[in-house]
């Protein structure tokens, strides 16, 4: 890495994050990188562990996929690459492979950004690779996990994802902590760059423990004619997370759609947003937000528009469900438009379920709690849109799980 | 004492602390098809909430009788596990639940998991109604055409199968080839298809223009005035008397007002 890097990253040791509760790494312990084995395949995994990956769609039996990375606490486990259109490798094997990795390093993410950034450069390497060679199409995705194995554990990643000019690359990742694990704390800095034509979707699952604080930061650069799609589910317990991906649109045409499926349980607190950032010309982006709260959670669902240059479109939209009186969603939508042409908008409500759909589907036999039930994961299973059918199917199996413990 | 199927004596509700219904005497025998009529605002869709039992209808007064059990202050899903069913005028649209889910539901066992696949008797009925497997995934009554809203409802009723069916305006807002093809499946809901002596469903039906009564053959009429039942007698004579003289001449011929 740049001594450039490192000193900025030094620097911003101790920098809090403009959003979240702070949190203090002396309570938690790191890793060193190589802690754990590595393994051939997911399949050499305990069954126990197979399982607790299969819940956020990591299929240990590897099928219909192109390739598996797992990240168990520091280390790097196992990474296999069935197809030939892509490259799948730990972060540091691919710094060590190619030169040139190091230049798309922090271009998506400022390393400054905050202390998790700071932490992630100046700590143990951790994290994947990925590219997508020229003029490729692989339908079947890379899936990628992060796993949380031992109690107290801070774990990072810096994960680079690249894909090539006119190349198709579909990526499932699910992100969980084992079974005896209570608190930990998981930064994933993932910095995707889509070249020319480009296309990318990311569907990401989280299920943690109860106590585990979570800060993903996420940079997105797009070129000419590319399309990012990003689907998140998590619908399980936590303590807190809090994310802002930010994509920039500098290409032309270029085009951005986020998905948030989102289900606050116990006393989580879930602080989400997605920003895009419009300068290329006639470039869109699309934020859709399904949120329910129970018990004593807090969701903050955030969404940030700017369009900075003419014909650019960008729609944001937040539907909530309260479910208690002591759980809270709060709905931050910001458009801020600085250019002629363009066209912004916003949609949100947040209130209670509808009496008259429960009464509806009462009058088709259910009680009431069933009824209740059937429209709160009605109300999250959204269509995703954008992935091929293969993969359509599966992250629907995702989501209905997902959803089945709301 | 014989029963009747339903039996609704001296019935008073109030809604919002309002009465809107009262002195309500409605007997209803196996196999049998009434029709209710009334102006705008008499309390016909009020009566079908009331017997559904939905929280904001207050019975104040007499009582709901269903094959000889008390219904009156009964759940909505109770009543509808006894064999009540209803197709709605103005259904709600619900986002992510899908026409397909519905038809699952088995009304005696309540829901079943999401995504489970249709039988093929309940697919043989959708396609009976003109509804393809790609509409039965769609969200329920969301961005529905008026004709598809009632054909979905009586679809529903077709795979729910209940014994005694409330239908509010199944033939408002339907062109005519549609009121055809939906009075064809309500009459097999209400066993029309079989001899008058066989037949075990019995229905109550709210019109509007009585259009769908050249295909629903109906024993007895109703007409509902101000919350009152203003006459009752041969569903096309009164349907002629309206037509000739309108809500208030039919009623003055009933003497009661």
């Amino acid at each position: 890495m740049l001594r450039n890097t490192l000193e900025r990253a030094e620097k911003a040791k101790k920098k809090k994050a403009a959003l979240g509760e702070d949190i203090d790494f002396e309570n938690f312990e790191g890793e060193e990188a190589g802690e754990h084995e590595e393994i051939e395949s997911l399949n050499d995994l305990s069954n126990k562990n197979k399982k607790s990956l299969l819940k956020v769609g990591v299929d240990a039996s590897e099928a219909g996929r192109a390739g598996s990375f797992l990240q168990i606490d520091q280390s790097k486990v196992c990474s296999n690459c069935k197809s030939e259109a892509i490259e799948l490798m730990g972060l540091q094997q691919a710094i060590e492979k190619y030169d040139w990795v190091n230049d798309y390093m922090w271009n998506a993410v400022p390393v400054d950004t905050d202390k998790y950034t700071a932490k992630t450069a100046l700590g143990e390497p951790g994290g994947y690779f990925i590219r997508s060679l020229p003029n490729t199409k692989e339908v079947f995705p890379i899936q990628a996990c992060m796993f949380i194995g031992d109690e107290k554990v801070a774990q990072t990643a810096h994960n680079i994802i690249i894909a090539e000019e006119n190349s198709e690359l579909h990526i499932i990742t699910g992100c969980s902590t084992g079974d005896d694990v209570q608190s930990a704390m998981h930064v994933g800095v993932s910095e995707f760059y889509l070249k020319k034509g480009a296309k990318i979707t990311f569907t990401m699952v989280h299920n943690w423990a109860e106590q585990v604080e979570v800060r993903p930061r996420t940079g997105v650069i797009l070129n000419d004619d590319t399309t990012y799609i990003s689907n998140y589910i998590l619908t399980s317990p936590v303590n807190t997370i809090q994310t802002y991906p930010t994509a920039y649109c500098q290409g032309e045409n270029s085009k951005v759609v986020f998905q948030s499926i989102l289900g606050g349980q116990k006393d989580s607190i879930l602080d989400t947003g997605s920003r895009a950032i419009l300068t290329g010309k006639n470039s869109s982006a699309e934020m859709i937000t399904r949120a329910v709260s129970k018990d004593e959670s807090k969701i903050y669902t955030r969404g940030h528009l700017a369009g900075r240059s003419p014909d650019v479109r960008g729609h944001l939209e937040c539907m909530g469900l309260v479910l208690s009186d002591d759980s809270l969603i709060y709905s931050v939508p910001e458009l801020e438009g600085s250019s002629t042409d363009l066209e912004l908008s916003h949609e949100a409500a947040v209130g209670k379920i509808a009496e008259e759909e429960v009464l509806y589907l009462m009058s088709r036999g259910l009680t009431e709690e069933e009824a209740a039930s059937m429209i709160v994961k009605g109300f999250l299973s959204m269509d995703i849109a954008g992935l091929p059918p293969e993969l359509a199917a599966e992250t629907k199996k995702m989501i209905d799980q997902s959803v089945q413990g709301m | 004492m014989v029963r009747l199927l339903l039996e609704i004596t001296d019935l008073a509700v109030e809604v919002d602390g309002k009465e809107i219904l009262r002195d309500i005497d409605l007997y209803i025998d196996k196999g049998e098809t009434h029709v209710l009529l009334g102006p705008n605002g008499s309390g016909k869709s009020t009566l079908f909430m009331s017997m559904l039992g939905f929280p904001k209808y207050k019975v104040i007064r007499g009582e709901i009788l269903f094959k000889g059990d008390d219904i009156t202050h009964m759940t909505t899903t109770e009543r509808v596990q006894l064999g009540l069913g209803v197709s709605f005028q103005n259904p709600p649209a619900i986002r992510g639940v899908k026409l397909k889910d519905l038809l699952n539901i088995e009304s005696k066992k309540g829901a079943k998991p999401f995504s489970e696949e249709l039988s093929p008797e309940t697919i043989a009925l959708a396609d009976k109604l003109k509804f393809s497997d790609q509409f039965l995934e769609r969200d329920v009554n969301l961005g529905f055409s008026g004709g598809e809203v009632k054909r979905s409802e009586i679809l529903q009723l077709l795979a729910q199968q209940p014994d005694f069916i409330m239908f509010d305006e199944p033939d408002s807002g339907v062109d005519i080839e549609n009121v055809e093809l939906l009075a064809e499946e309500i009459n097999v809901l209400l066993d029309k298809d079989k001899k008058p002596g066989l037949r075990e469903k019995s229905g109550l039906l709210i019109t509007h223009l009585g259009y769908i009564l050249n295909f629903v053959g109906a024993n007895t009429a109703h007409v509902l005035m101000d919350g009152k039942i203003a006459c009752s007698g041969d569903p096309t004579e009164i349907l002629e008397d309206i037509r000739k003289e309108g809500f208030k001449g039919c009623v003055q011929c009933c003497g009661i007002h």
